[in-house]
């Protein structure tokens, strides 16, 4: 029960970490220009109407008290109806985010699918072709943008050779490039510290008495390096996921996924503070949850961690 | 490495930053990098020389979506614009803004991260409760919520994006001051009757400040990216202003068949980047020769 007490406890700590993100981006948000209730009841309105949204929409009071009463309304689920579009905040995110949440989820399933064996690999054949290839692999993707080799991989893959469809979201084809793009960054750094990781496992004492006891290379490797090695990259995951939904804005815009990405970009274009706001909040409050979970499955991984200090 | 029996000198007669300089140079990929960034600084700052400014803007429809040739070594876009002239004016963009983002980023972190770690106690509390809500929300996110009240422009995205790597330096100069605070050396000082100032500058900037530069030369190339893919998103700095990022996205519905127009920005903003992360994975070897990466 002690881990349930933990998780409970890292919960409550998220409250006052989203009470005060959602002040600070508030406060940002407010700096955002322009007559709001002119922008949605267009040129034509009269003085009062636009003066009455104003009220309607709490635009006429002081910050502190609109922050209060958008806190009030969030506490009963209601983040407010977009300026732009005729949507609820709430409704449109909960409608997108299975898009996103599948191409992030498979995004880091192969990072970490593709990236640890070969991390590992490289490390045990330290200076190999495979190795040096590795290494040269993880230079190239850490320097190159990713819409850029998501535009180039559309561009060999869609255009030239017609094996994946460009763009949308009509058969499971879609979701084969958009993941293996967002991944490719997180890839990189699999690969690089799970092979920093083992480089540093391999050498340890416990690794030379267990061979000095007779154990194989092979049972050595499997049995006590590979999993000591694998703690620091276990916690890496949680760090990356917070990349990889922040990536994710990236790679749906260039293969047109209506996940949360398109919808914060469209919102941040047309300066539709509701839906930023709302998008980023929860954004925050899910990579928050991902990482308490990453840092359970953590300690249930290596007993050493004590989850009580 | 330093053991050679050319050095005239015995090892210990060098300064910690001789050795420091000696172990960098000895790292060939970040001499390499060194190399690739001089180039590209200097093409940018030599670029008026080769393309004037006017080029980067002046619109020639009758040559539109020329390839590369003589006249046009990178070749023209949909409006006639020279890619060449596009892509050496929009460095000047992506790298300068990059390097201002580092620059506020770092002072403001170490000011931030500075203050906590050598005064402690409620200060310290205060600082990092607020550093660590900064962390908590992915820094892309918040340089797009900046934007969204801002708008768009070049020293807006600066801001925007610096914003979000404040709290990293911040972090990072905390940790490394309470390492350093409680070191014998920092007692004799403080013996001695020196200053905090003093103490600050003579003893704890020179010994803490390795890793953050280490560190800030690894960012600047994760900076770069992200201005490119503000750039690219629309969110950035907005066409006819070149910026790598802006550059290909103008060229979006043209690369199919013009390829040119995309892979040529691209390449740049990588060598750009990789001979960053060059001369950041050198000096942090050259820094500390223990931690083989």
């Amino acid at each position: 029960m002690n881990w349930l007490k933990y998780a409970l406890k890292r919960l409550l700590m998220l409250i006052p970490v989203i009470i005060s993100v959602t002040f600070i981006l508030f406060i940002i948000l407010s700096f955002a220009p322009g007559d709001v209730a002119r922008m949605v009841l267009g040129q034509d309105a009269t003085e009062e109407q636009v003066a009455e949204l104003n009220h309607e929409m709490g635009l006429d009071r002081p910050l502190l008290v609109r922050y209060v009463r958008y806190m009030w309304d969030a506490l009963h689920l209601d983040f407010g109806r977009s300026w732009t579009g005729n949507f609820d905040v709430l409704g449109e995110f909960s409608h997108r985010l299975p898009y996103t949440l599948l191409v992030s989820f498979l995004a880091i399933l192969f990072a970490t699918g593709v990236g640890i064996p070969f991390g590992i690999a490289s490390a045990i054949k330290q200076y190999s072709l495979l190795d040096y290839g590795s290494t040269f692999v993880v230079m190239l993707l850490f320097s190159m943008p990713a819409f850029w080799l998501g535009t180039m991989c559309q561009l060999l893959f869609c255009l030239t050779l017609h094996w994946l469809p460009v763009s949308g979201i009509n058969s499971w084809k879609s979701f084969i490039l958009p993941p293996l793009i967002l991944g490719a960054n997180t890839m990189a750094s699999m690969i690089r510290m799970s092979r920093t990781s083992m480089l540093d496992v391999i050498r340890m004492d416990y690794i030379r008495t267990a061979r000095a006891k007779g154990g194989s290379r092979r049972y050595v490797t499997r049995h006590h390096a590979i999993r000591n090695s694998l703690i620091p990259v276990v916690t890496q995951i949680g760090i990356s996921f917070a990349g990889t939904i922040g990536g994710a804005v990236v790679t749906e815009n260039i293969f047109a996924i209506p996940g949360i990405g398109t919808l914060l970009i469209n919102a941040v274009k047309s300066r539709d503070v509701p839906v930023v706001m709302g998008t980023v909040i929860f954004i925050t409050i899910i990579v928050g949850v991902i990482n308490l979970v990453v840092d359970l499955i953590c300690a249930l991984v290596d007993p050493r961690i004590d989850l009580a200090s | 490495m330093a053991r050679k029996k050319k050095t005239k000198k015995p090892l210990s007669e060098y300064s910690a930053g001789e050795l420091i300089l000696f172990r960098f140079r000895k790292n060939k990929l970040a001499m390499i990098g060194v190399g690739m960034f001089i180039f590209v600084t200097l093409m940018i700052l030599i670029a008026p020389l080769i393309r004037p400014y006017s080029m980067v803007v002046k619109q020639d429809i009758v040559h539109r979506l020329n390839k590369p040739s003589a006249e046009h070594i990178f070749g023209t876009d949909e409006l006639g614009r020279d890619l060449l002239a596009r892509i050496l004016y929009g460095g000047r963009i992506s790298l300068f803004c990059s390097l201002a983002i580092i620059g506020i980023a770092f002072v403001t972190g170490a000011i931030i991260g500075g203050t906590a770690g050598f005064f402690g106690g409620k200060v310290d509390t205060i600082l990092m409760r607020v550093v660590d809500m900064l962390m908590s929300v992915p820094s892309a996110l918040l340089a797009m919520a900046i934007i969204t009240a801002l708008g768009n422009g070049v020293w807006k995205l600066v801001l925007a994006l610096s914003i979000g790597q404040i709290a990293r330096f911040a972090r990072m100069v905390r940790s490394s001051v309470l390492t350093l605070r409680n070191r014998e050396y920092i007692e004799a000082a403080k013996c001695f009757g020196s200053s905090s100032w003093r103490i600050i500058m003579k003893h704890i900037l020179p010994n803490g400040i390795g890793p953050i530069i280490v560190s800030a030369t690894l960012t600047l190339g994760s900076v770069i990216l992200s201005i490119s893919s503000m750039g690219y998103l629309g969110l950035g700095v907005a066409s006819p202003t070149p910026e790598w990022g802006t550059i290909i996205s103008e060229n979006k519905v043209n690369i199919q068949y013009y390829p040119y127009l995309g892979i040529i920005p691209g390449i740049c903003i990588m060598l750009t980047v990789m001979s960053v992360n060059f001369i950041g994975d050198g000096l942090r070897d050259a820094f500390d020769p223990k931690s083989k990466k």
